[in-house]
């Protein structure tokens, strides 16, 4: 044991190594976990990414990759507001000409895949891999070049989507694309096929992103760090990692059942040869209404990160909190045909989704109360994070309620595939996800930048989109019961619609406005804010232990937990580990319950192979849009990448033997 | 037709009736959790932040302070846990009893109507059972007041759904599945429905008239829908009739007493006796029968008929014509 200025003693890793020894090697053998400051620039050194371009495709860090993420599906955030927009005034006059059906079809059939694949599930999971690391407190992800790879493939998955709706082959059979009408009968020229491939690539990118999120939870949390002492966030995390293990493989099998039937005849969907269309249907929602949770429990998890800070008080009923998330990750994967209702599925076995899907409800019922008690006993602050998150128990409760109602088989006859629908998911989508999201960025953007936005302007963009949020979509509820079917392009004056949805269409104008604002603020605040220091907002996790950015190798020697609530407990040694080299990317492997140390490994160097595999992957998937031997061909680049991907390397190999050997 | 009615809660059958139930007790019991839940929201904000005990991030939170005052809130989320329980439960056992009364329809004597989508309009056979009192039409059913509708309902090309929200809720109609689905209207009257199921281009312009008449005037309105079409009158229509069934239109349509016998597309027989044309994209008269067929791409871009290529003598014809088949 060794001891630092805070006279508070480190946990050791490897025999102590005072560096006299002679060696083979020329250098010096520095460790971590030492205030000598050849060790933090030799750290410095070892997990910084050189300036170049070709080191900007090869970087494999955390913090890059889930930054790019989040700017990325926030890109996507924009395109996808955009289109809502314009359907927005497309419907806010009866009979209007501004988009013609086929473009209309193709807007929101977009909009809603952008929304749901390219934005809401790439942006949580963007968030867990940048914060995810910082909290558990590692120095990367458990599989870094797979993230790196998964990031590509999401790009180019994205770029492929909208390349494909500018040349006027977007998709237009809707979010779900339901057969027959994406199938090869009814599906026109490429446009399901585009459809199709998108969804094999956004979902290789989430299951990727998902299996390198859950291990570094269960493995490489610091030392001390037990199940129970995790933060909420990294549960809410795990949970979603492993529902989207589960649930994603199940899409990705269906849209290339219907691809097989589009491309060499198969007739999986196709009655007339013992095909059946509601297959598809059961596929989808298997897989779309747990998706549905991939996008709120890590929003669940930002809100428990967040009210703790601002209420300053630990988290009321931390467990109830932990089970309730694990709940509803597996009550999700029981309310599927809920979405089914109208069809001719039976009766009895529709009785038990209702029952489910009011189940469901209690779980989420349960941390609106945690979360009400941890305010109601705290002592507040409120800041634009915490309004976002007030804003989200107004219209997540409304959203809630009515789902219930369309939990309810006879209910759900009457208000399925209308207007009331749209508002439903959009207050659950928006008051569940995305001010959960803004309330996040309000909250991490000192840490990601080291610089504070706007409190004036993140007030102005909380209200206004508060307000225009409920007046764009609470008349959609009254415009469903009034009978407006979803996905019409246009209605007659005489259905009497025209009002509710002008007054929809000003609140979406007061949306835009907003989202101006957010952008003034982001903007100007990256280059000019204030800046953050370390913890801005005297938050209790790791992550706000660091500098703002954090530092490339995340901490200078590893911490070693003793609360859950490490920066607000009372320090008690040992603080933290010391011995990992600073001379190669190094980590600590820990047990899955109680973080307990268990292996040293290194962490792979960044490489251009990640990038290149997903080059590779692209040429096979465009390949196989238009051609059935391209489909076989294709193969032969992603085989090339993944061979030099996985090709061991001497030099790596020889340096990481001579750590092994020790002393 | 503006007076049709499309209104969830303004019921006029019996199960639509049930449906308003459930929907008015659900609307009633979620408006009081949302009052209470936002209501502790409130107090919550109000009490944490009374008489300056609003926090400062500037100080680090007692740690030590938390576990001994939590018991009593732990009982009031105990509580509020279980009583949320309790209400669901119930609102899920309102739910299953609407769900049998629905499904309890008597059925005796009823009016039996074979529904087949297509994109984008809605076919009607109505007696199938029976090849004397069978007859077909499209996109306007008639029913009686009082006694029960049991509709089959195929679909022909894509999936599609049957929503009249006045009388019932919805049911899919799927390719290669047939379902059932009764209904009954209480009260006459004009309800509009709509395909509810996104079913491709012209998804918006797929409506459905169902028109509920008393007993005596349905029985009348199935007699005349039985006969053949009518023979024209003047020189006029007997050309119209002659370009009609002597052209490409029966390949398609078909009208009673002729050689036009197609199945492709609405039956033509009593086309005159329906208030819309085109699923009720626009209103049925000698006029607009001439536009959509001329040019129907303009009228409803993407159905599936093409334009004519007709001189403007001939389209007056044709549209006398089919105003003359009442």
């Amino acid at each position: 044991m060794t001891t630092r200025d805070d006279a508070l003693p480190a946990t050791e890793v490897g025999r102590v190594d005072d560096g006299a020894a002679p060696r083979r090697s020329s250098r010096p053998k520095l460790r971590d976990g030492t205030d000598d400051p050849r060790v933090l620039k030799s750290l410095e050194a070892t997990w910084t990414d050189d300036r170049k371009l070709i080191a900007w495709l090869c970087t494999n860090d955390h913090k890059t990759i889930g930054r790019r993420i989040i700017v990325t599906a926030l890109g996507f955030f924009a395109a996808a507001g955009v289109m809502g927009g314009l359907m927005r005034h497309q419907l806010a006059t009866p009979n209007s000409t501004l988009v013609g059906p086929d473009f209309y079809n193709q807007l929101f059939s977009m909009h809603g895949t952008t929304m749901m694949f390219l934005f809401a599930v790439p942006v949580m999971q963007g968030f867990a891999l940048y914060l995810v690391p910082l909290m558990v407190g590692t120095r990367n992800t458990a599989f870094p070049r797979m993230s790196a790879c998964a990031y590509w493939l999401y790009l180019f998955g994205g770029l492929l989507l909208f390349g494909a709706f500018a040349t006027n082959t977007g998709a237009d059979a809707g979010w779900f694309s339901y057969v027959p009408l994406s199938g090869p009968q009814y599906g026109i020229g490429k446009r399901p096929d585009f459809w199709n491939m998108l969804v094999t690539y956004s979902e290789a990118t989430g299951l990727m992103l998902a299996v390198d999120i859950a291990t570094t939870i269960l493995k490489m949390r610091a030392p001390g760090m037990s199940l129970r002492r995790m933060p909420l966030f990294a549960w809410a995390s795990l949970v979603t990692s492993i529902m989207i293990i589960f649930a994603m493989p199940m899409v990705m099998l269906g849209a290339n059942l219907v691809q097989f039937d589009r491309m060499v005849g198969t007739h999986f969907f196709n009655p007339a040869e013992g095909g059946d269309p509601l297959l598809w249907q059961h596929i989808f929602w298997f897989f779309g209404h747990p998706e549905v949770y991939f996008i709120f429990v890590p929003a669940l998890g930002f809100i428990s990160a967040i009210i703790p800070t601002f209420a300053r008080r630990p988290m009321f009923g931390y467990d109830a909190v932990v089970l309730s998330l694990i709940a509803t990750g597996f009550l999700s994967f029981g309310l599927w045909v809920h979405h089914m209702f109208a069809t001719n599925v039976p009766e009895l076995g529709k009785s038990f989704f209702t029952a489910m899907s009011f189940m469901i409800a209690i779980p989420t019922a349960l941390q609106i109360f945690c979360w009400i008690a941890t305010l109601w006993t705290g002592r507040i602050v409120i800041r634009t994070p915490l309004l976002f998150v007030l804003g989200f128990f107004f219209i997540l409760m409304i959203g809630g309620l009515t789902g219930i109602m369309l939990g309810s088989v006879p209910l759900d006859l009457q208000v399925h595939d209308t207007f009331f629908v749209v508002a439903h998911l959009h207050y659950v989508l928006i008051g569940g996800a995305v001010f959960p999201m803004f309330a996040a960025i309000y909250y991490w953007f000192p840490k990601i930048t080291g610089r504070m936005l706007s409190e004036r302007l993140g007030r102005w963009h909380f209200w206004l989109f508060f307000i225009g949020m409920n007046t764009t979509f609470f008349p959609m509820h009254i415009l469903g019961l009034h009978g407006m079917t979803r996905r019409v392009y246009t209605y007659g004056p005489e259905t009497g619609w025209s009002m509710l949805n002008m007054t929809a269409t000003i609140g979406q104008v007061i949306n835009d406005l907003s989202m101006f604002l957010f952008v003034l603020n982001i903007g100007w605040n990256f280059f000019r804010g204030e800046r953050a220091g370390d913890n801005p907002w005297s938050a209790p996790t790791l992550e706000w232990s660091v500098s703002s950015p954090p530092p490339p190798y995340n901490f200078a020697a590893l911490p070693v937990v003793s609360a859950l609530y490490p920066l607000w407990a009372p320090k008690r040694p040992p603080t933290h580990v010391r011995g990992l080299s600073a001379q190669i990317r190094e980590g600590l492997a820990t047990t899955v319950l109680d973080a307990k140390p268990d292996v040293r490994y290194a962490y792979p160097s960044p490489t251009i192979w990640p990038f290149l595999a997903a080059v590779g992957v692209s040429i096979w998937l465009v390949w196989s849009i238009w051609s059935v031997p391209g489909f076989a061909w294709g193969l032969i680049a992603p085989t090339i990448a993944f061979i030099g991907w996985y090709w061991p390397s001497k030099r790596e190999a020889l340096e990481e033997l001579e750590w092994e050997k020790e002393p | 037709m503006s007076e049709a009615l499309h209104d969830v809660q303004a019921p006029m059958g019996p199960q639509a009736s049930a449906l308003f139930d459930l929907w008015t007790i659900m609307l009633i019991v979620c408006a009081l959790v949302f009052v209470l839940v936002m209501t502790a929201l409130i107090l919550a904000l109000w009490r944490a932040r009374r008489g300056g005990r609003g926090g400062s991030l500037a100080t680090l939170p007692d740690m030590a302070r938390h576990p001994r005052r939590d018991s009593a809130v732990r009982r009031a989320v105990g509580w509020a846990t279980a009583v949320s329980t309790v209400m669901l439960v119930g609102l899920l056992f309102a739910s299953f009893l609407t769900d049998r009364a629905i499904a309890r329809l008597p059925l005796d004597d009823a009016v039996q109507i074979e529904l087949v989508a297509h994109q984008f309009w809605w076919e009607a056979r109505y007696d199938v059972h029976d090849p004397k009192l069978a007859f077909f039409t499209a996109n306007e059913l008639h029913v009686p007041v009082g006694r029960p509708v049991l509709v089959t309902l195929r679909a022909d090309d894509v999936i599609h759904s049957f929503w009249v929200p006045s009388l019932h809720g919805k049911k899919d109609l799927i390719p290669g599945r047939v379902s059932t689905f009764a209904f009954r209207a209480d009260k006459s009257g004009v309800y509009r429905g709509q395909c509810a199921e996104f079913c491709g281009y012209q998804h918006a312009h797929m409506t459905l008239f169902v028109f509920a008449d008393d007993p005596a005037d349905y029985e009348r309105w199935s007699a005349a829908q039985r006969d053949p079409a009518v023979e024209p009158t003047n020189p006029v229509e007997r050309r119209g009739r002659d370009l009609v069934v002597g052209t490409t239109c029966g390949l398609c349509h078909a009208i009673g007493g002729t050689n036009a016998q197609g199945r492709r597309a609405p039956d033509l027989t009593h086309i005159a006796s329906r208030t819309t044309i085109g699923a009720g994209t626009v209103a049925n008269s000698e006029s607009s029968l001439a536009d959509w067929v001329a040019d129907p791409q303009r009228l409803k871009p993407g159905v599936n008929m093409p334009p004519h290529d007709y001189n403007a003598e001939d389209l007056a014809a044709i549209g006398a014509y089919l105003a003359s088949l009442k």
